[in-house]
């Protein structure tokens, strides 16, 4: 029992990566119908803006404002920068091409995820980088035998409210209304007023902005990161994304979470070098058994 | 005055196949016109070229005298401009009321948002089965039910012009009368121009006051409804009487 709900929080915690990585899959694919390939780098490079923030700025921040406000700065950071990373990719690498059809557009997302791991791995070097213990919070708690630490609670806590706050928007406000209609008929959209560009802009920016959370949220919870990271990561989302049915907000989350406690109690109680096994078998089993995902289509709502 | 909605010699290709071939046409203020013609005349084109989803090859279209091309595509609800286009097309996994609201999203910098309300209970008050199905996905509704979704949708931007497509395809002879009932109350009450496209000619020209016949991309004729209704020629090919009849 105790080792089973140890790998449950486990597996909560790193489904919250694979979560907030799927939504950013899920909105792009809703609006675009593109599968953004570069996505898991975007993950990586959020790492690595997280990293460079807490290092360099750790004498200062972290030693001025504490553990806890040097995180929420190096956080807005990634989530900013990630984001305006997400807005180049669209302007420089999917508009211009766009016209030109899909297969273009993925080999397109294809160069710009070589394009970003090669530039993460020139600027911060082919080897891992760690985070320095001193800019994460050591605080643990045994709650009846169960260790959590603090920052699996607030890992978990904060991607639920980033969840909540994403679903909020899309289901419940105006502008979420055209999202949804954006992705349901663009030209339709556009005929009752809807600036179709400013959606896209929107997406390309709250997706990979979300992404760089899960980044740097990852690279505090183990503190090691490396340049190719985003290509594990971008495969695994995206089985997440195809887990729970892709173009749906709460389905990502939903494959998100499942996924990741999937991975970490087949690790506990089958074999751990086989984790990553798990995951692509869950992959081909769900495309045979049930393409349209565990939620999809029934809500099949396609943002 | 002069005509609300003007085009004037206006050409629309698919790649290499021209689909419009030099067509003018105007609209009072005030008015219904009906284009008629046979299908693949190019009637859903010119109304896709007038809400500028369709650039034009040469040509202009004017709305209230001016070029529509200074503006993109998305402020046409603002300027006065609605489209209730061919096969409806409603958001269907969104609600019938999600569907509603988004019709004004173009004009909500011009409506308080009482004005806004107002003219969503006017659209209830028009249509009460929408009501009804307001928190309904609206993919679920009958055929007939969503052309009232789509023309309510229309609606609630509170349009000087509206453009619609076919709005009688596919329904049952009952709801045909029904919407065409629909289209001279909306004309009746709230003074919108209309130009409406249909293939039933006769229902079409009984509620417009002048109407254009579309062939292969050209204007092949136009007239006063009453004129077009009763020429001979025009019966025999569009009206289907006289030839079935003999
Ligand atoms: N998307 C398209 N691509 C190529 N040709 C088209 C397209 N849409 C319509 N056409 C062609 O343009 C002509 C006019 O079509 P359309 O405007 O839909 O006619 P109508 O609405 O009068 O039935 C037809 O010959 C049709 O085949
Ligand atoms: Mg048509």
């Amino acid at each position: 029992m105790g080792v089973f709900l140890e790998q449950l929080v486990n597996g909560l915690t790193i489904g919250s990566f694979y979560a907030l990585v799927a939504l950013g899959y899920s909105m792009v694919y809703g609006v675009m119908k593109l599968i953004n390939f570069a996505h898991g780098d975007l993950f990586a490079l959020g790492s690595y803006v997280g990293y460079a923030v807490l290092v360099y700025g750790s004498c200062i921040i972290t030693r001025t404002f504490g553990v806890w406000a040097g995180m929420a700065i190096a956080m807005a950071c990634a989530f900013l920068l990630v984001g305006a990373a997400g807005l180049a990719m669209e302007r420089i690498a999917y508009r211009p091409v766009t016209a030109a059809g899909r297969l273009p557009l993925v080999v397109s997302a294809l160069g710009v995820s070589i394009f970003l791991e090669n530039a993460i791995m020139a600027i911060w070097g082919p080897r891992y980088q760690a985070y320095p213990a001193t800019v994460v919070p050591s605080v643990s708690w045994n709650i009846m035998g169960l260790r959590v630490t603090a920052m699996q609670s607030f890992i978990l806590l904060f991607s639920l409210f980033l969840m909540a706050m994403l679903y909020y928007i899309v289901q419940k406000t105006r502008f979420g209304a055209a999202i949804r209609a954006t992705a349901l008929d663009r030209e339709m959209a556009t005929m009752l007023g809807v600036d179709v560009d400013v959606v896209i802009r929107f997406i390309f920016f709250l997706g990979p902005a979300l992404g760089g959370i899960a980044g740097i949220m990852n690279g505090m919870y183990y503190r090691q990161i490396s340049f190719a990271m985003g290509w594990n990561y971008g495969l695994k989302a995206f089985t997440a994304t195809i887990l729970g049915g892709i173009g749906n907000i709460p389905a990502a989350m939903v494959g998100g979470l499942l996924l990741g406690i999937l991975e970490m109690l087949g690790a506990a109680y089958i074999s751990s070098a086989w984790k990553d096994v798990f995951t692509f078998l869950v992959l081909i089993l769900v495309l045979i058994v049930r393409p349209t995902g565990l939620v999809g289509e029934r809500i099949a709502e396609k943002v | 005055m002069p005509p609300i909605l003007v085009a004037e010699d206006v050409r629309v290709s698919y790649g290499a196949v021209e689909a419009l071939k030099g067509v003018s046409l105007s609209l009072e203020e005030g008015d219904i016109v009906a284009v008629l013609g046979a299908n693949g005349a190019g009637k859903t084109t010119l109304l896709k070229a007038i809400s500028r989803i369709l650039p034009l090859t040469s040509g202009v279209i004017k709305f209230r005298g001016e070029d529509m091309r200074k503006y993109p595509p998305f402020r046409l609800p603002s300027l006065g401009l609605a489209h209730v286009p061919e096969g409806r097309r409603i958001f269907s996994t969104l609600t019938v009321e999600e569907n509603l609201q988004l019709g004004n999203y173009g004009v909500r910098d011009k409506m308080t948002p009482q004005d806004a309300e107002r003219e969503m209970r006017r659209v209830y008050e028009l249509f009460p089965i929408l009501e009804e199905r307001k928190r309904q996905l609206a993919g679920t509704l009958s055929g007939g039910e969503q052309q009232m979704l789509a023309i309510g949708r229309a609606l609630v931007s509170r349009p000087q012009v509206m453009l619609l497509d076919e709005p009688s395809l596919g329904l049952a002879p009952l709801l045909v009368q029904e919407i065409f009932k629909v289209i001279e109350q909306i004309h009746r009450e709230r003074g919108v121009s209309i130009l409406l496209v249909e293939q039933n000619a006769r229902k079409s020209l009984n509620v417009a006051s002048y109407g254009y016949i579309l062939e292969t991309g050209k204007v092949h004729a136009e007239g006063k409804a009453k004129e077009l209704a009763s020429d001979p020629h025009l019966r025999a090919a569009y009206l289907g009487g006289a030839a079935i009849k003999r």
